[in-house]
């Protein structure tokens, strides 16, 4: 195992604790809530999240699809497949922005009920997250072929690393979307 | 380096949280007496004519927790003796990620800034308390805010120096490093920095929760119907102001043992030195420290036995406090046995290091009543945990940190530090500690609440025990006059005669086997270990110890300590 790899497992498993306690709040404050709580299709733009989650995971594939071929040392597949990345990534962001207006849209903030309190915060960090991934593979994606030529084994382990990265903010997603959406 | 800039900036915190308390005990001892030359600094909004007001005196309270624990004690201990000694201490040229690692420290000190720096916000400083309860701080001024994204910034900062001490330790100790020759206060060191890698998580999420709550009208933590002078409040309701208190101290108990551990890495490390004695149960002591970062994550809730959450739980919380107090028990009574039979040698260092034991264990064990649900109903919120912390903390950990200083100055500069000066520094110190902290058991035990402004003047049930408060204040500042040699000792032993001496303790871990101070790289040619940490007074032995870098073959010591 090397530095990066340990460093960024040790950075997931302190994610886990973060998103963790949020979930934790979240089963709180519905378990003890007076009102019945509301379900999240009825309120929220069930497709529209259903597009997000989508576009969410195929970004996950092309981002193995551009660590493989870089494994493979391949760098003409690695590029495409980390740009496909980043654009689904934007994409995500978008959808996520076109929920939020929506919800303004029909007069529903963050401080209008305990659920939307949460829908907004969970879905703002998760935001956050991919915000700074996407920002990360397109720094891997820009200095790619420089990259490749200085230092390939580094290269390697970043992309790795933010691999990893990218597929834990997607597994945060897959547990948040049936918990705002669906139950 | 960036030990030495966390060491700087901690000390500098201390100092500052040290002087807050100052201000509150002249306040309790003197109530509604003026300290004319502080309103200057700190206005007529705060100390009109140079009187405390009650806003102000909350705000000394919150701040001084605030500054002790986040910004002074955990960087001092974590972030200065961890950075600097963990990778001379496995044989390692630098850190894992020397970049993260000075991140971490600048997003220190931008949080301590900003929580400072609310002091000079309109509405001052925050005033709920270290710990921020809602709905109190939900509601208070905008220097909770400031206080929150301070937390938010910490726990990144404590995140990425977590993550680098961690890979560190894993990756680059030097061939011959196993994990059961690590010096004991690397364990400690390793054990804090998952305490904090996993622990502050929560916390951020309770912090980026109460933002919410302030910057955007949420109700993570405010009921319904809540009523604040006299008006309901507009809020959609239907929070908890206990799930703050579960996520605070979620952190805030593994927090304890980050603020411990490293202090009693630091005297293991003092006691074998010298003892000249192999350090007694090493591989109790191991493990208990594991066993211990395991189950302080199962204990937070006995800071909450009155908020009513049921018997059940109270018993479950009661229980595993009890458990958590054996690996204590076992590594105290580890290093206290390890001084029988030695041949002491009383260095500075030594002395502080030998103090901390009764202290430090008078602090656990006034714990004990605390941990019994039946018992806290009594002396929860008084003086009595005060005190109980503080001499975890204060006698405890904060004498440790001394003696560590005391015990690798030489290695960090080149120079040793003055004994007379620190003889007075110590014995100054044990005093007025003692005179700081035992009375506050006594008034706690006569029910004196903790956080009043008059000290419990009004009060018939505190009537005995409130004079007290003139004899605390008497020690606070000869506790603050006795750390001015300790100061001088610092910069006069700066311009002290370089010694040549590169292990002057004879000491056998890796720092002491290389130059003072280290060369970069740490070392000239990477060592090779062979053999435990301390190997001290082993019969048969030409010398009364040996470094774990000495080869087996080599039968004469003292190589290592030749310039």
């Amino acid at each position: 195992m090397h530095n990066v790899q340990l460093g960024i497992w040790l950075f997931l498993a302190s994610e886990v604790m973060l998103f963790g306690a949020l979930f934790a709040a979240y089963l709180l404050l519905r378990v003890g809530a007076a009102d019945p709580w509301p379900p999240g299709a009825t309120i929220l733009d069930l497709p529209l999240g259903l597009l997000a989650t989508f576009v969410l995971i195929l970004s996950n594939v092309t981002m193995v699809a551009g660590w493989s071929a870089l494994l493979r040392q391949r760098l003409a597949l690695y590029r495409p497949a980390l740009g496909l990345t980043v654009a689904l990534a934007a994409t995500f962001l978008a959808l996520q922005g076109a929920a939020y207006s929506d919800a303004f849209g029909r007069g529903l903030y963050p401080s209008t009920s305990t659920f939307f309190a949460l829908y907004f915060t969970l879905t703002g960090l998760t935001a956050v997250h991919v915000l700074g991934g996407a920002l990360m593979i397109l720094y891997l994606w820009a200095s790619g072929p420089g990259f490749w030529k200085r230092a390939p084994q580094q290269l390697l382990h970043r992309v790795e690393a933010s691999g990893l990265f990218w597929h834990f903010v997607g597994l945060v997603w897959i547990f948040l979307f049936p918990l705002l959406y669906l139950i | 380096m960036v030990a030495i800039r966390y060491v700087l900036a901690a000390s500098a915190f201390l100092l500052l949280g040290f002087g807050l308390m100052l201000i509150m005990r002249w306040q309790l001892a003197n109530p509604g007496a003026p300290l004319p030359w502080l309103a200057a600094l700190f206005g007529e909004s705060k100390m009109p004519g140079g009187i405390v007001l009650p806003e102000f005196y909350n705000q000394l309270g919150a701040m001084h927790g605030t500054i002790m624990v986040f910004l002074g004690v955990v960087p001092l201990a974590v972030g200065g003796f961890g950075n600097y000694l963990v990778p001379l201490q496995i044989g390692a040229p630098n850190v894992a990620f020397p970049r993260l690692n000075g991140v971490a420290f600048y997003l220190y000190l931008l949080a301590g800034s900003v929580m400072v720096g609310s002091f000079f916000l309109p509405g001052g400083a925050p005033q709920s308390g270290w710990t921020s309860y809602p709905p109190l701080a939900n509601i208070a001024p905008l220097g909770q805010t400031f206080w929150l994204v301070g937390i938010v910034l910490l726990a990144v900062s404590s995140l990425l120096g977590a993550i680098n001490l961690i890979t560190t330790v894993v990756q680059l100790r030097a061939p011959g490093m196993t994990m059961m020759r690590l010096p004991f206060f690397v364990w400690a060191q390793l054990v804090t920095a998952f305490l904090l890698l996993l622990a502050f998580p929560p916390l951020e999420a309770a912090g980026l929760m109460q933002l919410m709550d302030r910057l955007a009208d949420t109700s993570f933590f405010m009921p319904s119907g809540l009523v604040v002078s006299g008006e309901v409040l507009d809020l959609s309701g239907g929070g908890s102001p206990i799930l703050w208190q579960h996520l605070f101290w979620f952190l805030a108990h593994p927090e304890v043992y980050v603020l411990i551990l490293p202090a009693l890495g630091i005297v293991g490390e003092i006691i074998a030195t010298n003892t000249r004695r192999p350090l007694w149960g090493y591989r109790s002591l191991v493990y208990s420290v594991i066993f211990l970062g395991f189950m302080s994550f199962l204990v937070w809730a006995h800071h909450m036995f009155l908020t009513g959450m049921g018997t059940v739980l109270n018993t479950f919380f009661q229980t595993t406090t009890m458990i958590i107090s054996i690996p204590s028990v076992i590594i105290l009574t580890a290093l206290l046995f390890s001084l029988w039979g030695g041949s002491i040698r009383f260095t500075t260092p030594m002395l502080f290091a030998i103090a901390f034991l009764p202290m430090f264990g008078l602090g656990g064990l006034t714990g004990l009543p605390l941990g019994l649900a039946a018992s806290n109903i009594h002396l929860h919120d008084t003086y009595y945990v005060i005190a109980h912390f503080h001499y975890v903390v204060a006698p405890g950990t904060l004498f440790a940190l001394f003696a560590g200083i005391y015990h690798w100055y030489p290695k960090v500069t080149g120079r040793p530090m003055s004994r007379h000066l620190g003889l007075i520094h110590f014995w100054g110190s044990l005093v007025c500690m003692n005179g700081v902290f035992l009375p506050m058991f006594l008034q706690g035990l006569a029910g004196m609440q903790r956080r009043l402004y008059d000290g419990g003047q009004i009060y018939a049930h505190t009537e005995n025990v409130v004079a007290l408060h003139g004899l605390i204040g008497l020690s606070a500042a000869g506790l603050g006059l006795f750390q001015l040699p300790f100061l001088i000792n610092l910069l006069i032993s700066l311009k002290g005669r370089p010694s040549t001496a590169r292990n002057p303790w004879r000491a056998t871990t890796l720092e002491w086997q290389t130059a003072s101070p280290p060369p970069p790289g740490n070392f000239t040619a990477i060592p090779q270990i062979h053999r435990q940490p301390y190997e001290y007074s082993l019969p048969g032995r030409a010398s009364d110890f040996t470094p774990q870098s000495q080869p087996p073959a080599a039968a004469s010591p003292g190589l290592a300590d030749s310039p």
